[in-house]
């Protein structure tokens, strides 16, 4: 079988605004500068559109190394400083079976298994982040 | 259609379009040998970090993926090989947390605990080489850690 380019490689990711949340859905394979340029990108898209969420769905992502976890929870931890509560929604049970493996946890990360699931937990007036694998109640 | 022969290949490490390629290739190779979903997405992952460090560490390279076989179990070798400065710490590069880079530090142990088999030779003349294989079927590692 011959290609002439890999299968489902995104090299620019869209990023969608429903009300007070952007929605991000990540597809096949990402290229490291496109992963790092929706980084930049939705930096400055919190920033001058005020929304209150993230919601980056990976549930088409079949592989996440180290680098695109270290991508996702840094996402994460600049939306907390501009304001924005940041959900991974979807994650494949193998790649979750993998990153555990990996050495990487992510624990600062907000994770919901669906993108509906994701937005309700934004609705949420507060939802503590995961912190070491403890499930935390809400206060 | 995928032949016997698909799962052999080399591939250059020159930028991060080939990061691609060798995750592509890794997931066909794995699948078309028989490995199980969870296993895949080892491997490939596996394949990532080490074609990375390849990229970021090592100034670039290639990589050499092919089918083996023992005691009549199925496995892929993949074979990673720079010419860039060598690794000097060996011992530090495979601990959780190490990073020359700007990674996490989970590329090197992070890959090797996500495989079969690991081997990497690293010296100034020579560059770094990591020989990893993973199995079919194999039972289970014993956990190191808890």
């Amino acid at each position: 079988m011959n290609e002439s380019s890999p299968r489902h490689v995104a090299g620019h990711v869209p990023v969608l605004r429903l009300g007070d949340v952007l929605l991000v859905t990540l597809q096949g394979d990402l290229y490291d500068s496109a992963a790092q340029q929706l980084q930049q990108d939705l930096a400055e898209t919190i920033a001058h559109s005020r929304v209150t969420g993230v919601v980056i769905d990976i549930s088409g992502v079949e592989v996440v190394d180290s680098f695109l976890g270290r991508v996702l929870a840094e996402i994460a931890a600049q939306a907390e400083l501009l304001a924005a509560r940041t959900v991974v929604a979807g994650m494949r049970p193998a790649v979750a079976i993998t990153l555990v493996e990996l050495g990487l946890s992510l624990p600062g990360l907000r994770t919901a298994l669906t993108t509906e699931a994701a937005l309700e937990l934004l609705d949420r007036p507060i939802v503590t982040p995961r912190s070491g694998g403890r499930r935390q109640e809400s206060p | 259609m995928h032949t016997a022969a698909g799962a052999e290949a080399r591939l250059p490490i020159r930028s991060d379009m080939d990061l691609v390629w060798v995750r592509q290739h890794v997931r066909q190779a794995a699948a078309l040998i028989g490995f199980g979903l969870v296993d895949q997405t080892k491997l490939v992952t596996a394949a990532s970090e080490l074609a990375r460090n390849t990229l970021v560490h090592g100034g670039g390279g290639q990589m050499e993926a092919a089918r083996v076989s023992e005691h009549g179990t199925e496995g892929l070798r993949l074979v990673f090989t720079d010419t860039g400065p060598g690794i000097a710490d060996l011992d530090r590069a495979l601990s959780d947390g190490y990073t020359s880079g700007d990674g996490l530090g989970m590329g090197l142990g992070g890959a090797r605990r996500l495989v079969h088999d690991f081997e990497v030779v690293s010296s100034p003349e020579s560059g770094t080489t990591v020989r990893v294989t993973s199995w079919v079927t194999r039972p289970p590692r014993p956990r190191e850690e808890s």
